[in-house]
Order: structure tokens, then sequence, then C-alpha cells
């Protein structure tokens, strides 16, 4: 027994020494050892370095694009699976992918698309008017045998309705490149629609074999192939050197890395651990514009914070108050303090770079007096004589980085105009539940990033009447809008269209349900030398035109 | 021996039948509709309740907690409801990972902590000893997120002698095999990446390691100071005994028992306890696991993690309990 003890003791103190004699050589050896090894992908990088390091905060939820809705999902099956259509880099506009050409019968109910040929799946299956029929088959049929446990569908029913109103009635394969997909309704954003990375085109031979697991090991037929998933640390993908566009990828192997702080992700770019890096904070802006061998990528402005006004609560449900407030809201020194520059005011809950945005909508201008005087005319010339409870967001976002130092500064003004409020911020998951719930909050706070360039993912998910409970956190209804946003929904003409969404603003301008806040420009960062990289408003974008000089 | 093991042990079912009781009733008096936050704002209420459905979310808490303990005596952990994937199967390479870190931390807690301790109580009042029992105070108190932001700054983005973040070079990995990364590069035959492993092990394992080494340190000097004054020890200095060999074989081996019970609750508690360093540091370990399950209310995992981590804790206990018997046969357990 003593013998043993003195032996653990014996190894515990070796092992010690061995750490220690580690720790003493460190400094020396690693120093070497890493100087020289940032230099050596300097080197590589200028005869062509073709490794990709991509750092975001957070990791995949699964790798089958059909049964997630978060963004971090989203950006790895972009670069494994081409959907039939896709977004011009940059751009919400409509292009052909898988499908090269197609056709619309006159009434809009069939839709018919030439597929391209030639192409095959990264298993080596070929891609052809079946593998589409067998994936919206798998999207639609809620008995389906390839819908495994837990899998839901939500972008499938969320843009093509759920089960018991779908908008596609069929999906058939008319020769091995010709589909045709027959409606029950016309759909204007049909087309966007099906553009969607969610809507990508997998392997049915991988489906079949690899069942549930295929979620863990994609197969499509887009620019990379699937290697690895380290959960939570990294994502490999290697270059599909059999891809259908000619030349393309650029690059060899892409890892995406999860690193969930801010700072620690800046701190690797700096440190030449990763080449891009998503999510910039603001308070790194100055950092990121003084070093020489960074640059800075602004992503387009597609987004929306704003603070909602709860129609459950009196006196909120007055359109005098929440016009009032309106008023008392400076949105410039917000963005000057909070944003780093990096936004613009919001008028409209859409962002203008969208069609159908109404550049003609005035907004309520900074105007503490007018705001006292609305305020008066509602009854309370003395400001309201309840405290208000404001929800501001305990996370950070793209569309809102510090949601609680904003929440101060607005806390500030409405004081100036008699309006007291407390500022609350649980915990993520019940700020949810509470908004949605609308008995809590007097007014929280939000915001919402498009998926698929229609206005109506903006106005009629967050402001009509059809999306209480759930996205619609105010309770707002108004049944001229909600005409007017079903109306938009049938028709086609896209200019029609975009009337009727310029009509809408008009009217939510003059309800004042929100007060849009900014529409941020998310910031990301790259090394100096990385090109071709083009950022998408929807914040999902191919890789395959990166390449490094 | 053997008997008080087996009694240990038997003394080990209630405990975790009660922390799976605990664990469950605090999860669910968590407020937020896991069915909202697990499939995001953007998810149909039909799919919704198909999820709270499929979770049973809508039976009474004692069923579904009956509902759980079968399926965990079959040996099922649950599913991820935001992976989808087994737990059981998806929980190894976090464990994995938080082993190697913790690992990492303790030898070098240990060795400074236990070196630091010895050294101040055989110079006791001298200057070695009041700067290090200062800086273990400091360490004691050093916020975790400041240290490991700290650490990056100087150690990988001004001096460049170390990696900031991550386990490897993911640029050219070893293939994992035991998830460990410093065994899989020898496995591999991999010096290289070996070299690069520890390299990126020291930085979070300081981060870690700070306040256990701390502790280890103040608890040893003051049981050294102890020994070193009794009747022994004094024995062993009159026979003119160096005092290298006074204090590391004579002294050293008594004042480690309760500095040993120091070790092994430590370790359990990083375990368990290491989210804010994997998160600094990108660490794929099961503390960061367990958080973004708790945030996005993935019951099934936080559930199962929480009960792994207090198992490990309990059987490390266990661990201690042994060690000690071990070490001093005057303590008999009956």
């Amino acid at each position: 027994m003593k013998k043993w003890g003195s032996l653990a003791l014996t190894l515990t103190l070796g092992a010690g020494l061995v750490l220690s004699g580690c720790g003493g050589n460190n400094a020396s050896s690693t120093n070497s050892a890493a100087t020289s090894s940032p230099a050596s992908t300097a080197t590589a990088g200028a005869s062509a370095q073709d490794t990709l390091v991509v750092g975001r905060g957070g990791d995949s939820a699964s790798l089958d694009p059909a049964i997630i809705t978060d963004g971090e999902s989203l950006k790895i099956d972009h670069q494994v699976f081409d959907s039939l259509l896709e977004y011009k880099p940059g751009t919400t506009e409509v292009e052909p992918s898988l499908a090269d050409s197609w056709e619309v019968s006159p009434d809009s109910l069939i839709y018919t698309f030439k597929l391209h040929p030639g192409v095959k799946f990264h298993d080596g299956t070929d891609f052809n008017a079946e593998a589409v029929v067998f994936n919206f088959q798998r999207w639609s049929d809620p008995k389906s045998p390839y819908k495994f446990e837990g899998d839901s569908f939500d972008y499938y029913d969320s843009m093509f309705g759920p089960d018991g109103s779908r908008v596609i009635k069929e999906v058939k394969a008319v020769d091995d490149l010709t589909v045709q997909f027959t409606l029950n309704q016309p759909q204007a954003p049909f087309l966007q629609n099906l553009a969607m990375t969610s809507f990508g085109i997998a392997s049915p031979t991988a489906i079949k074999e690899k069942k549930e697991n295929f979620k863990n090991e994609p197969v499509g037929t887009g620019p990379f192939v699937f290697k690895e998933w380290k959960h939570n640390d990294s994502i490999t993908l290697e270059k599909n050197a059999s891809y259908w566009k000619e030349g393309l990828p650029k690059l060899s192997k892409v890892i995406v890395r999860s690193i969930p702080d801010n700072t620690a992700r800046f701190n690797a770019l700096q440190n030449g651990e990763i080449d891009l890096m998503e999510d910039v904070s603001p308070d790194d802006l100055s950092t990121l514009e003084g070093n020489s061998d960074l640059q800075k990528i602004e992503r387009p402005s597609f987004n929306v914070a704003y603070l909602g006004f709860n129609f459950k609560k009196k006196p909120f449900d007055n359109v005098k108050v929440r016009q009032a407030l309106n008023y008392a809201v400076n949105k410039q020194a917000l963005i000057d303090a909070f944003f780093a520059g990096q936004a613009q005011p919001a008028v409209n809950p859409m962002p203008p770079s969208l069609w159908g945005y109404n550049d003609q909508v005035k907004d309520y201008e900074y105007n503490l007096d007018k705001a006292k005087q609305l305020l008066a005319e509602a009854g309370y010339p003395n400001g309201l004589p309840d405290t208000v409870t404001l929800y501001a967001m305990p996370v950070s976002r793209p569309y809102m980085p510090d949601g609680k130092k904003v929440a101060e500064a607005i806390q500030a003004e409405w004081e100036k105009i008699g309006v007291k409020t407390v500022i609350e911020s649980p915990e993520w998951a019940t700020y949810l539940d509470d908004t949605k719930a609308g008995e809590k909050d007097d007014i929280y706070m939000l915001g919402w990033m498009g998926d698929n360039g229609d206005p109506d993912n903006f106005i009629y998910t967050l402001l009509d009447k059809d999306s209480i409970p759930g996205n619609n956190r105010n309770f707002y209804v108004n049944e001229d809008l909600h005409k007017i946003l079903v109306d938009a929904q049938k028709e086609i003409d896209q200019n029609k269209r975009a009337d009727l969404y310029k009509q809408a603003q008009v009217i939510i301008k003059e309800d004042a349900p929100w007060i849009p806040l900014v529409h941020t420009t998310p910031l990301l960062a790259a090394k100096a030398n990385l090109k071709g990289f083009v950022p998408s408003p929807t914040g999902t974008e191919y890789y395959s035109e990166v390449y490094f000089e | 021996m053997s008997s008080y093991l087996l009694k240990r042990i038997m003394v080990l079912i209630p405990v975790l039948i009660g922390m799976t009781i605990i664990v469950f009733s605090i999860i669910h008096a968590i407020p937020g509709d896991p069915a909202e936050t697990i499939l995001g704002q953007k998810a149909t209420e039909q799919s919704k309740q198909a999820l709270r459905d499929q979770l049973g979310l809508d039976k009474p808490w004692i069923t579904q907690y009956f509902d759980y303990m079968g399926d965990l005596l079959k040996g099922d952990l649950g599913t991820s409801i935001r992976t989808k994937t087994p737990i059981a199967k998806e929980i190894v390479p976090y464990l994995a990972a938080t082993l190697e870190l913790t690992a990492a931390a303790m030898l070098f807690a240990t060795f400074v902590g236990v070196n630091a301790g010895i050294l101040s109580a055989w110079k006791q009042n001298s200057w070695f000893d009041y700067t290090a029992m200062i800086i273990a105070l400091i360490g004691v108190s050093m916020p975790i997120f400041w240290l490991g932001l700290m650490e990056q700054l100087v150690f990988a983005l001004k001096l460049h002698w170390l990696p900031s973040i991550g386990r490897m070079d993911q640029r050219d990995p070893v293939e994992s095999i035991t998830n460990l990364y410093v065994i899989d590069s020898i496995l591999a035959g991999r010096w290289d990446q070996l070299w690069t492993v520890i390299k990126h092990l020291i930085l979070p394992s300081i981060a870690l390691g700070t306040i256990p080494m701390a502790i280890i340190a103040r608890m040893t000097r003051s049981s050294m100071l102890e020994v070193m004054n009794s009747d022994y020890i004094r024995t062993a200095k009159a026979k003119g005994l160096s005092q290298f060999i006074v204090v590391y074989k004579h002294a050293l081996k008594n004042s480690l028992i309760p500095v040993l019970t120091v070790v092994g609750l430590q370790t359990g508690a990083l375990l368990g306890g290491a989210v804010l360093t994997e998160t600094i540091f990108a660490w794929p370990g099961v503390g960061r696991y367990i958080f973004e399950a708790i945030s996005s209310r993935d019951y099934p995992v936080i559930q199962s993690g929480i009960l792994i981590i207090a198992f490990i804790f309990v059987f490390i206990n266990l661990l201690v309990d042994l060690l000690y018997a071990a070490i001093d046969p005057r303590i008999q357990y009956k």
C-alpha cells in the first residue's frame, strides 16, 4: 500500500516536471515555430493559397437543407447543394441554376423547367427530372418514407403552404431533363422561393442509403463536396472536381470553424488562423480599418430592427400615443453611437434595397415638441401615467448588436416627454415566448432578415393579421392592409404587386404599429488578398468564386 | 476495501436518481416554449405543434419524467432536438475535448500549485512566499474571460508564439480515433501535429487552470506548514538530512492528502464548468455543448449532459477517496 502511494506521488510529480520542462522551453521554441508558420502561409499565399478558413459564430444544426431554418446551417448547405434556380451573387435576383430555362403557362399555374444536362451528384449518380420529383415529394408528402423521425420541412411548409393548403399540386418528370410543376393557385414569388438554399436538390440514392444519417453526410451537386463535420468545431468541404460550372470552384478546400466569441474570432483573423470572418462587432471597426493586412466587407442591408407596440396593452392601442413615441426617437444618434455608422435609419418595415419599397413615405422626424403635443391630444398632457415595460433583446443579432444600450438611449429620450420606462431583458427563449404571448411587454424590440427577396416575406410575415400568433407580436390587425397583402400574394405582375406593397407601407406608416429603427449593414472582414467574395443580402454566399491573390 | 467500494457504489444510485429529479424539475421550470426556441421564428405553427407532440411536452411532467427514466434504463440517452442525433453518440467527441483540456489544465495547476506551495512553506515569510501568495490571491479572483482574452492578445496577437483558438491545425488535420488529439497524433505518428496540438492546449489550459492552481498553492502551503512543525520532521532535520530531502521526501507525502481532495474536487468542477474557456478558445467541449443546449432548450441534451457530468463528478470523488486510503493506510473504512 505504502509503495503504491509513493509510486502515485512520483508519477504526479514526474508528469508535472515533464510539463514544466515543456513550459520552460516553450517560449523560445514555439517562437521560432510560430513565426515561421505565418511566414510560410504568406509565401504559400503568394504562389496560390487554395484553402479558405472561415470563422463564424455558431455551428450548423444539420446539413440537410430541407429540415433546417437557421442561417448557420444554410451557409454550409449553400456550398454542397444547388437549387433549380439561384440568386445572382450580391442580389436577390433570380437566375438559372440546375434549371437552364423555364416556361410559364398563361394562367400561371404550370411551370415547365428544362434541366442542365450532364450534371452528377457527388456520389456519382445522375441529376435528372426524377431526382427533382423525388425531392419535392419528400418535402410535400407527410407520410414520405424519407421524412425521418423528428424531421419537419418548415421552409417548404411556410413557402409553399402547409399540408392541406399546398401551393404545389403536382411535380412530374416529362422526360429525363424536363420537369413540370402544376400549382393549385398562382403564387407570385414562386420562382423566388425555388431559388432558396432550402430547396437544394439532394441525391435520392444518398437519401435512400444513408437515411437519418443524410443530415450528417449531405450529398448534392454543389461546388463543394462534404468531407467532415466536427461538431461545434469545424466543417470541412473539398472541391467538387467534376462541378458542372466550368472553372469552378477556384479553391480546393473550405474549412468553416465555429468561434462563438466575437473578440476571439477577430483575434484569430488577425493572427492568421482564419481568412474570413462573419459578424464583425462595430467596436472592432476602427482596428479593422487600421490594419492593412485585412479588408472590410459590407453585406448589403437586407434587414430591419424595430420597436413594436403591443396593441393588447393600453394606451398603445391609441394611434396618437404610438405616433408620439415615433417622434421621440433620434435614429441617427443611435446609429452614430451604437452601430459605428454601419446602418441607416429605417422608415418602412422593409429595406430600401428591396423592390416595392415606397420612398415617398416620410418618416416621423425627431421632434419632442410634436411628441408632447400628440400625447396631450391623446389625453396625456403630463406624459403617460404608468411606467412602460420595454423589452430589449438579450442577444446580439446582425440587425441589433447591442439591444440593451439602444433601449437605454431610447429610455432617456422618452423620459424627456414624460414617458417612464423600465427595461427588461429576459433570456432569449423567454423573451420570444413573452413577446409572442403579449402579456408582459408593452413595447418590444426585435428584427428580421429577409429570406427570399420578396416584400411579402417582410410585410405579410411581420404585420398581417394571419401572422398572429407568431411573428406579428404587435397583435396589430388592419383589414384594409390584410386585403392588400393577400391580393399581392395572388397577383403575378410584379409592377402591380409593387404598387400594392407601396400602398401597404403608407397604411403602416399612418397606423404606426412599429418604430422602425435601422437597417444595418452587417460587417465581415477578410485577409486583404482574398478575392471574389460577393456578400449576399440573404447572408449565404457561394465560396466557389473565392480565390487568393 | 472491496466491501467499502461496493457500499460507495450503492450510495451512488440514489444520488444519481436525485440528480435526475433535480435536473428535470429545474429544466421544466424554466419559462420559454422549447418548440419556438428550437425551430426559430421562421417555423410554422403546425411544425411547432408537431414537435411538442413528439417531445411529449403537452403531457404532465411526471409522465415525461418516467418516460425519460424508462429510456435511460434502456441505455437510451435520448436524441438531440436541434441536431436530431442520438446524444450517446454525439456527446463522445465533446467529452473527449473537455477531458483533454481538463487534464492539461490540472497538470498545470497541480504542478505549479504544489511546487509554489512547497516553496512558500519552505521559505515562509520570504519575498517568494509573499509574491506567490499574492499571485495566488489574484489567480483566485481572476475572471477567466478576461484572462483568456489577455492571453490571446499577448501570446497570439502580439508575440505570435501560440495559436489563439481551436484544438489543432485544421488545414492539415489528424484523423480522430480517440478524439483525444494528443493521443490521436501519436497514434498517427504525426509529430508535427502533436506539437501544434500541444501548442493549442497551452493558452486555454492556463486560463482554465489558474483558479485551481491558486487554490492548490494555498492549500499545499498551509498543509505543508502544519507538517513541517511536526515531531517527525524535527527528527529528520536533527538527523542532518538536507532540506530538500526533508521537504520533498518526508514532509510532502503527508501534506498531500488534503491537497489531493482539492485536486479531485477541482477536476470535477472544471469538467462541467469550462464553458467560458471553451467559448473564448473555440474549444468544442461538453461545457459549450450543454450551454448551447440550454439556450436552445434542447431538453434531452440538457438532461443527459448534466447527468453524465454529475456521474463523472461522483466517480472522481470516489476515486479520490480510494486514493486517500491508498496513500494513508491510517484511514480505515468500515
